[in-house]
C-alpha cells in the first residue's frame, strides 16, 4: 500500500485536503463578465454593421442591465478578495502576465462603455425618459455621435472580456484541469451563448428571437465540440490530466456536469430550438433559461473541480 | 446519496447564479481592519538562559523577547552539548505551555469529591496552611516516613529537601519503576555502572547503531537525535529492532520486523554468534570480563535458527546483523533504550544487551559507551536531615534489593492498605506527574488516592491527577522561574542556568518558593538557611568557580575534564564496580538474590484471536501528556491516531480515519474513539498509538476528548520481579466501531 | 545570486521542529504553517520503504505565483526569494491558486503569506530559521551561484530531486535521495 500523508503543518481547510480558496464569488464573476460580454458582443456588431432597425432588443435593450451585471460582477470579485482595503493596488499597475490584472483593467475599460451604451439608449427603450440636468443631453448627443468608435471598442473589449473568463482559470499550471488552452474559447463562446439566450428573452419580434435562437445553437455546437476536444486532450495527456479529465468521467462531477451543463444547459435547449426553428411552437423563453442556468454551472463546476485536481508528487 | 446531495447543490446554485445574475444585488461585507504582517523584524532583544522543562533532556537555551517584553522565540545555546544550539520540536515549541490559558491560576482546595475537578480558590497562605496542617497530622498519627513525594521535573529537588527535613525519604520518580530502571539496574549487575542520563553512549562515532525498541527520530532525546543523524552522516550501519516500521527503521541498513515480545532470543542468539563464530573482543573480555565460560555454555543452544522460531527472524539476517556489529567493533553500540518496561522479563533483557555490549567490547570505547564527566555542586549548607525509621522498601519485605532508586508503584502499591504491611502511606505531594496517565493499571492508582488522609498536587496544567487533589499549588512554567542548576553528566562537566524570561504569570509560584514557605510552616525552615534562590544559587555557582551574574550571560559553562579519562587507553586496567571487580557476563549479585545469573528467554503470551497487542510510543512533536494541551504543539498534532495494518483494516471494515473505540482484554473500553490510520508500518497482530492522549479533563480545552489514553488499557502489568518495573505491553485490544453502552464504560 | 534549500531525506525524521521553528520565528500564527512534513510510505509490510519530505515554497525560478499575481505583490528579490509585500497583497488568492505545491496560505490578516526563505537573516548572513533549528542538521542553505557554498557542495556529491519538475516551475529546493 501506498501512503502519502502530510503528517504535519498546512492544517489549512483552505488549501488541505484540496484547494479551497475560490468559492461562490468567482465563479459568477466569471458568469457575469461572459455573459455581460456576450450581450454587449452582440450590440456592437449589429450596431456596427447598421441594423439598429432588425435588432433593437439586442442593441438597446438587454445592454440596459449589463452595467448591472458588471457592477455584481465586481462585487463579488471584490467580495472574493480577503486583503479588501487594498482593491485599489489592482489599478497602480498592470500586469501583463497576469489574467487577474486583465481582468482588471478590461472591466475598467468595458464597465464605463456600457454605462454610456445603455445612458445612449435609454430614451429609446423609454420614451418618457429625461435626463434631470441638461448638460447630460449634450453628453448623450456627444456619444451618439460617435457611437460607431463606441461600438468598434465595446466589441474588442467585450471579446477580452470574454476571452479573459476563461483564460483566468486556464492560466494556472498548478491544476491539470483548468491548464488546457480549450477553456479560453470554451467561455467565450458560452458567454457569447448566453448572450444570445438573454437576447432571446428580451427579444419582441420574430426575426430577433430566430436569429439569436440560430446563432444560439450554433455556438451550442460549438461548444459541444470544445467540450470533447477537452477531454480527449486531458485524456491524451500525462496521468494528472487523465486524473483531471476523470472528475467527469466516473468521478464526483459525472452527473453535475454531463446532465445540468451538457444536458439541460446545451442538448435540450439545443433541441428545443431546433424543434422550434422546424416550427414547432415551443415558447423560446424555456431553452433561453436553460442555458443561462448552464452557463452558471458551467463556471461553477469548473472552478470547484479544478481546485481538487492537482499535480501528483 | 452523495451524487443527488452534489445535484442538488449545483442547481440551487445554478438557479441562484442566475438570479443573482439577473437583477438582485447583495450587501457587501464590512472593510475588515487591516494590519500589515508584523514580519519577525524584532530588534533590540533581550535574552535570558534557560533549560527546558518539555522532556528530560533538559537542554540549555535562550529565551528572546520582543520588544514589548512578550516571549518570542526559545532557541538552543551553541555551548550546550544536550542540544547543541538546537532544540526539539517540543522545546522550540515550549512558549506554548507559558501561553496556555488553560493553566493553573491560583491556589486551589477541593470542595467536591476526589476527581470531580471541584475547587475553590484560596491564597497561598490558606493553602499551604492546609498541606502543612495535613502533614503535621500524619507524622503526628503515623509517622512522617507515610507522606511520599512523586515527582518528576526540576521542582523535586525543592519538594524534596523540604520532605527530608520533615522526616520522610520516600521520593520516587516514574522515570524509574515506569522507565528506565530495568535498565540502571541491568547495567549496573554488568559494568557497574548505570546508563544514566543523558546516556554516556558515543552515538556520533560510532559505526554501528543497534537500536531495540528505540525509536530515536520519534522519541526526541536531542542529543541522540543529533548523533544519530550524524553518524549517519559519516556513513554508520544501523540496525533496528523493531516490529513496527519506525522512523529509525526507515533510515536503517537493517530493519529486522521482530514479533513482539521475543527480544531476548535475538539477543541471545546474537551473542551465541558472536562467541561461536569467534567473533567477540578476546582481549577485551579476557582482560574485562567474569563468566565468558558459563556465558558460553548458557548460550549454546541458542542459534539463530533457535531464535528463529521465536522471533521470525531469519537465520541468515541474524547472523549478517552480528557479522556487522563485529565489524564495527567496539565502535558499535547495543542501544540500552530508555523506556524499557515491556514484558517483565526487562532486567533480564537489558543484562542480555549489556552482555552483547561487553563481548563487542564497546563499553569505555569511542564509539560505543564512554566514561561521562559531572561537575561536583554542593548543596547549600543546611543542618542533617533527620534519619526516617522506615522507608519504601518496608513494605516490600525481602523484594527488590538490587534497586537503587523508589519505585512510583512501589509507593501506589504501599498505600493500598494490607494486613501485612505495618504503615501505608497516608499522603502524597505529587508534583509534575501525571500519574493518572503515567502509572499503569488505573483501577489500582485510584485505589491508592482513595485510601490517601491527603493529597496534594503541584502542577502547572489542570491535568487530571490535579483532580484527586485535597490542595492544587500552581507552579508557574519553567519559563518564569529559577530553578536549581542543571549538572547533568556528560563528555565535558558542565553547568546550565534556568532563569525567568518572565514575571510569572497569574497567581502562579515557583516550587523553591512554595517548598521553602512549606518548611516554614512545617516549623523547619531552618533546613532552607537561604532567603531567595538567587543567593543559593549564586553561593553553589561561587563553589564551582564562577557566579550567577556570569551564568545569567552564559547560560552554559563547560569545563574540562580532570582527566582524560572519556575511554579506556590501551591496555587500561579498569576496576568495575561489581562483586568480582570485573564486567559480570555471569552477575553474582543475580545468582545471591537468587535470580538468573544470565538472561534467559521466556515465551509471553501472543494475542488471541481477534485481538491486537497495543503497542505505544512517542511522536516527536509531543511529551507524554504533559504537552497535549500546549497550543503550538497540538497545532503540529493534535490527537493520536490507532496504526492499523490494511490486512486488519479491511478484515474489520475499517477505513482510513474512521472513529474506534477500544476494548481490553480486561474488558476496560477505551472512554474516547480514536480514528484508524490504515498503514503498513504495523504488524498485523498489534495496533499501535502515541502515548499521552485521551484526556478526559474538560479543563484542558484543546486536549479534551482528543485521541485516546494508551494507559487506561494498560490494566494488565508484567511485573518485574528483579526491580519491580511494570511491564506494560502485554496489552491486547480489540475494535468497537459503535460508540459502547454507557453501562460498558 | 541564487538561494536554495537541499534537504536530506535520509536524515530527516519528521519530526517537525522545523515547522514550529518558523511559526514563532515569523509569528506565523496559530493554525498555519509556512512549512510542512510529509510522509510516504511504500510497500507492503515488511518490506518498506519511507521517505519524509519537509516542504515549503520552493523559490521558483520559473514561478507562475508571481506571473499570476495582479499587482505585483508577490515579486523576486535578489537571491531568487519570491517574496509577497502585504500591503500591496488585496488576497485574490491567484497565486494560490496557481503554486503547485500549495506552499501558499491566505492569512488571516487577509494578504497571503509563504516561506520567505527567511529574507530577513539571510540577508543578516544568518541560516533561515529552519535550517538553524533542525535536529538532524538535514537541511543545507545558500548560494548556487557559489561552488563553495554548502548547498553547492552537497549537491555535487549527493544525487537528488525536485518536486513536480513536469509543472516546469524550476524549484530551488533540492530533496537529496
Ligand atoms: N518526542 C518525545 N520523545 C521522548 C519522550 C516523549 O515523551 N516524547 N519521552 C522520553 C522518555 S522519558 C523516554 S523513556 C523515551 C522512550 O523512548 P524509547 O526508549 O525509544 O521508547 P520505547 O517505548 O522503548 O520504544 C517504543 C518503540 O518500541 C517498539 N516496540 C514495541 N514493542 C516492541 C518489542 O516487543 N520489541 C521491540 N524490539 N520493539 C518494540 C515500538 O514499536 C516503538 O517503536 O523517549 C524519550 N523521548
Ligand atoms: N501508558 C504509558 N505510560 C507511561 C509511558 C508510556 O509510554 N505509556 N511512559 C513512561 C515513561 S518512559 C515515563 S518517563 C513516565 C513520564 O511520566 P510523567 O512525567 O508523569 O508524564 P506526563 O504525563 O508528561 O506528566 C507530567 C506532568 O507534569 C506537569 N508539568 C509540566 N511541567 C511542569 C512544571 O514545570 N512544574 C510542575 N510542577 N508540573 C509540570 C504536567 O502538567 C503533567 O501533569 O511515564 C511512564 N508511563
Ligand atoms: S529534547 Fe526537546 S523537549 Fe527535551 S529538553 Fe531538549 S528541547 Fe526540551
Ligand atoms: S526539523 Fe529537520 S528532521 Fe525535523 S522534520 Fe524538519 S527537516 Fe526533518
Ligand atoms: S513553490 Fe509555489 S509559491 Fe513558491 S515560488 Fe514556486 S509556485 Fe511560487
Ligand atoms: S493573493 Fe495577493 S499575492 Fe496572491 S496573486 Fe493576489 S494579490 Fe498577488
Ligand atoms: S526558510 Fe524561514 S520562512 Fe521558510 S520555512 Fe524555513 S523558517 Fe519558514
Ligand atoms: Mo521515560
Amino acid at each position: 500500500m501506498r501512503e502519502e500523508i502530510i503528517t504535519s503543518g498546512r492544517m489549512n481547510d483552505k488549501i488541505d485536503p484540496f484547494l479551497n480558496i475560490w468559492h461562490w464569488e468567482i465563479p459568477l464573476y466569471l458568469f457575469l463578465g461572459g455573459l455581460a460580454a456576450g450581450i454587449l458582443f452582440f450590440a456592437a456588431f449589429y450596431s456596427i454593421r447598421g441594423k439598429e432597425k432588425e435588432f433593437p432588443s439586442a442593441i438597446e435593450k438587454a445592454p440596459l442591465i449589463v452595467p448591472a451585471l458588471l457592477i455584481i460582477g465586481l462585487i463579488s470579485l471584490f467580495l472574493d478578495l480577503n486583503h479588501k482595503l487594498y482593491f485599489w493596488r489592482l489599478y497602480t499597475t498592470i500586469r501583463l502576465e497576469s489574467p487577474m490584472s486583465w481582468g482588471a483593467w478590461v472591466l475598467m475599460i468595458i464597465t464605463p462603455l456600457s454605462f454610456i451604451w445603455a445612458a445612449i439608449h435609454l430614451k429609446k427603450v423609454y420614451p418618457n425618459f429625461k435626463w434631470p440636468f441638461p448638460w447630460l443631453d449634450i453628453v448623450e448627443e456627444f456619444f451618439i455621435k460617435y457611437k460607431k468608435v463606441l461600438a468598434w471598442s465595446m466589441l474588442v473589449s467585450a471579446l477580452i472580456l470574454g476571452m479573459y473568463t476563461g483564460i483566468l482559470l486556464s492560466a494556472f499550471n498548478a491544476r491539470p484541469l483548468w491548464n488546457t488552452s480549450i477553456l479560453g474559447p470554451l467561455f467565450l463562446v458560452s458567454g457569447l451563448s448566453t448572450g444570445a439566450a438573454t437576447n432571446i428573452l428580451f427579444a419582441k419580434t420574430h426575426l430577433e428571437k430566430k436569429t439569436f435562437s440560430t446563432i444560439d445553437l450554433a455556438l451550442i455546437g460549438i461548444e459541444l465540440f470544445l467540450i470533447v476536444h477537452l477531454f480527449m486532450g486531458l485524456l491524451a495527456s500525462t496521468q494528472v490530466q487523465i486524473e483531471a479529465a476523470n472528475l467527469f468521467l466516473g468521478g464526483p462531477y459525472t452527473a453535475v456536469f454531463w446532465v445540468l451543463v451538457v444536458l439541460i444547459g446545451m442538448i435540450i435547449p439545443a433541441v428545443i430550438e431546433i424543434l422550434e426553428l422546424w416550427k414547432f411552437k415551443i415558447p423560446l423563453l424555456i431553452p433561453a433559461i436553460m442555458v443561462l442556468f448552464g452557463g452558471v454551472l458551467l463556471r461553477f463546476i469548473i472552478t470547484f473541480a479544478g481546485q481538487t485536481s492537482r499535480w501528483l508528487y | 446519496m452523495a451524487n443527488r446531495r452534489q445535484f442538488l447543490k449545483y442547481s440551487a446554485l445554478g438557479i441562484g447564479g442566475m438570479t443573482i445574475g439577473l437583477g438582485a444585488c447583495k450587501y457587501i461585507d464590512d472593510f475588515t481592519e487591516i494590519k500589515n504582517n508584523p514580519g519577525a523584524l524584532n530588534v533590540n532583544l533581550t535574552r535570558t538562559p534557560t533549560y527546558c522543562e518539555i522532556c528530560f533532556w533538559q537542554c540549555a537555551g535562550w529565551v528572546y523577547k520582543t520588544k514589548d517584553g512578550q516571549i518570542w522565540k526559545i532557541v538552543g545555546n551553541d555551548d550546550d552539548q544536550h542540544s547543541n544550539g538546537r532544540f526539539c520540536p517540543r522545546g522550540t515549541g515550549g512558549v506554548g505551555m507559558y501561553n496556555d490559558e488553560d493553566r493553573l491560576k491560583t491556589p486551589l482546595i477541593r470542595t467536591g469529591e476526589r476527581g470531580e475537578f471541584k475547587f475553590r480558590e484560596a491564597s497561598w497562605d490558606e493553602a499551604l496552611d492546609l498541606v502543612a496542617e495535613n502533614m503535621k497530622k500524619i507524622a503526628a498519627e503515623h509517622g512522617p516516613e507515610c507522606i511520599a513525594l512523586l515527582t518528576h521535573g526540576s521542582g523535586g529537588k525543592f519538594f524534596g529537601e523540604t520532605l527530608k527535613a520533615f522526616g520522610s525519604d520516600n521520593i520516587a520518580a516514574p522515570s524509574y519503576a515506569q522507565c528506565r530502571g530495568p535498565r540502571e539496574v541491568a547495567f549496573t549487575n554488568t559494568f557497574g555502572e548505570g546508563v544514566g542520563s543523558p546516556e554516556r553512549i558515543d552515538i556520533r562515532d560510532t559505526k554501528c547503531l543497534v537500536l531495540i525498541g528505540s525509536h530515536l527520530g520519534e522519541n526526541m532525546h536531542n542529543g541522540q537525535v543529533q548523533e544519530m543523524s550524524a553518524a549517519i552522516d559519516k556513513g554508520a550501519s544501523i540496525i533496528t529492532v523493531d516490529p513496527r516500521f519506525s522512523v529509525a527503521a526507515g533510515k536503517s541498513k537493517f530493519w529486522l520486523p521482530i514479533k513482539p515480545a521475543t527480544d531476548l532470543a535475538l539477543l541471545l542468539s546474537w551473542i551465541h554468534v558472536i562467541i561461536y563464530e569467534d567473533w567477540y573482543d578476546k582481549e577485551y573480555v579476557e582482560k574485562y570480563t567474569y563468566g565468558f565460560e558459563f556465558l558460553k555454555e548458557h548460550v549454546k543452544t541458542m542459534t539463530p535458527e533457535w531464535a528463529y522460531g521465536k522471533t521470525t527472524i531469519q537465520p541468515d539476517i541474524i547472523r549478517k546483523t552480528a557479522k556487522e556489529m563485529v565489524n564495527a567493533a567496539p565502535s558499535v553500540i547495543i542501544h540500552p533504550g530508555r523506556h524499557v518496561t515491556w514484558y517483565g522479563d526487562d532486567t533480564q533483557r537489558m543484562r542480555a544487551v549489556a552482555i552483547l555490549n561487553a563481548i563487542l567490547g564497546s563499553w569505555g570505547r569511542r564509539g560505543g559507551y564512554y566514561n561521562p564527566s559531572k561537575i561536583s555542586v554542593p548543596n547549600y549548607p543546611h543542618p542533617e536531615y533527620p534519619t526516617p525509621t522506615k522507608t519504601w522498601r518496608d513494605a516490600f519485605p525481602g523484594k527488590y534489593n538490587l534497586v537503587d532508586e523508589t519505585l512510583a508503584s512501589g509507593i501506589c502499591d504501599a498505600t493500598i492498605p494490607s494486613i501485612d504491611r505495618a504503615c501505608n502511606f497516608k499522603m502524597w505531594l505529587v508534583n509534575g506527574t501525571n500519574l493518572i496517565n503515567t502509572l499503569p493499571d488505573n483501577a489500582k492508582t485510584l485505589r491508592a488516592i482513595e485510601n490517601l488522609d491527603f493529597i496534594a498536587v503541584v502542577d502547572t496544567m489542570p491535568m487530571e491527577i490535579v483532580s484527586y487533589a485535597d490542595v492544587v499549588l500552581p507552579e508557574c512554567t519553567y519559563l518564569e522561574r529559577y530553578d536549581t542548576l542543571r549538572v547533568s553528566p556528560h563528555r565535558k562537566p558542565s553547568i546550565a542556568l534556568r532563569m525567568p524570561a518572565v514575571e510569572p504569570k497569574y497567581n502562579t509560584k515557583p516550587a523553591w518558593w512554595m517548598a521553602k514557605q512549606l518548611a516554614e510552616k512545617l516549623g523547619i525552615g531552618h533546613y532552607i538557611p537561604y532567603n531567595t534562590i538567587e543567593e543559593m544559587l549564586d553561593w553553589q555557582l561561587k563553589e564551582a568557580g564562577t557566579s550567577l551574574e556570569e551564568m545569567q550571560k552564559v547560560g552554559v559553562k563547560n569545563y574540562e575534564r580532570d582527566w582524560d579519562d572519556l575511554f579506556f587507553t590501551e591496555n587500561e586496567d579498569v576496576e568495575f564496580f561489581t562483586n568480582t571487580g570485573k564486567i559480570e557476563l555471569y552477575s553474582t549479585a543475580f545468582a545471591q538474590e537468587g535470580f538468573d545469573p544470565m538472561p534467559n528467554y521466556t515465551e509471553h503470551p501472543q494475542p488471541p484471536e481477534g485481538f491486537y497487542r497495543l503497542n505505544y510510543g512517542r511522536a516527536p512533536m509531543h511529551t507524554f501528556s504533559r504537552t497535549a494541551n500546549n497550543p503550538n504543539l497540538t497545532d503540529l498534532m493534535s490527537e493520536n491516531v490507532l496504526w492499523v495494518n490494511p490486512k486488519v483494516a479491511s478484515l474489520w471494515g475499517l477505513k482510513e480515519a474512521q472513529p474506534v473505540w477500544l476494548i481490553n482484554q480486561d474488558g476496560i473500553v477505551s472512554t474516547f474513539p480514536i480514528k484508524v490510520r490504515v498503514t503498513e508500518r504495523i504488524r498485523w497482530d498489534s495496533v499501535y498509538m502515541v502515548h499521552g492522549f485521551g484526556h478526559n479533563q474538560k479543563q484542558l480545552t484543546r486536549a479534551y476528548g482528543k485521541g485516546a489514553s494508551d494507559t487506561q488499557l494498560i490494566s494488565h502489568v508484567m511485573e518485574d520481579p528483579i526491580m519491580g518495573g511494570t511491564g506494560m505491553r502485554g496489552n491486547f485490544v480489540s475494535f468497537l466501531t459503535e460508540k459502547p453502552e454507557e453501562a460498558v464504560l | 545570486m541564487r538561494y536554495a534549500m537541499a534537504i536530506d531525506t535520509k536524515k530527516c525524521v519528521g519530526c517537525s521542529d522545523c515547522v514550529v521553528a518558523c511559526q514563532t520565528e515569523n509569528n506565523v500564527p496559530i493554525g498555519y504553517c509556512r512549512d510542512w512534513i510529509v510522509e510516504v510510505n511504500d510497500g507492503t509490510y515488511p518490506q518498506l520503504e519511507m521517505e519524509i519530505r519537509s516542504e515549503r515554497c520552493n523559490h521558483c525560478d520559473n514561478s507562475p505565483c508571481v506571473r499570476c499575481c495582479p499587482t505585483g505583490a508577490s515579486h523576486i528579490v535578489e537571491g531568487g526569494i519570491v517574496l509577497v509585500t502585504a500591503n500591496e497583497c488585496i488576497g485574490c488568492g491567484a497565486c494560490i491558486s496557481s503554486c503547485p505545491y500549495d506552499a501558499r496560505y491566505p492569512h488571516p490578516d487577509g494578504h497571503v503569506d509563504k516561506c520567505t526563505f527567511c529574507f530577513h537573516r539571510v540577508g543578516k548572513g544568518q541560516q533561515p530559521a529552519c535550517v538553524e533549528v533542525c535536529p538532524t542538521n538535514c537541511m543545507y542553505f545558500g548560494d548556487l551561484d557559489d561552488p563553495k557554498s554548502e548547498v553547492s557542495e552537497i549537491l555535487k556529491i549527493r544525487k537528488y530531486k525536485t518536486l513536480i519538475p513536469q509543472a516546469g516551475t524550476e524549484p530551488q529546493v533540492y530533496y537529496l535521495i
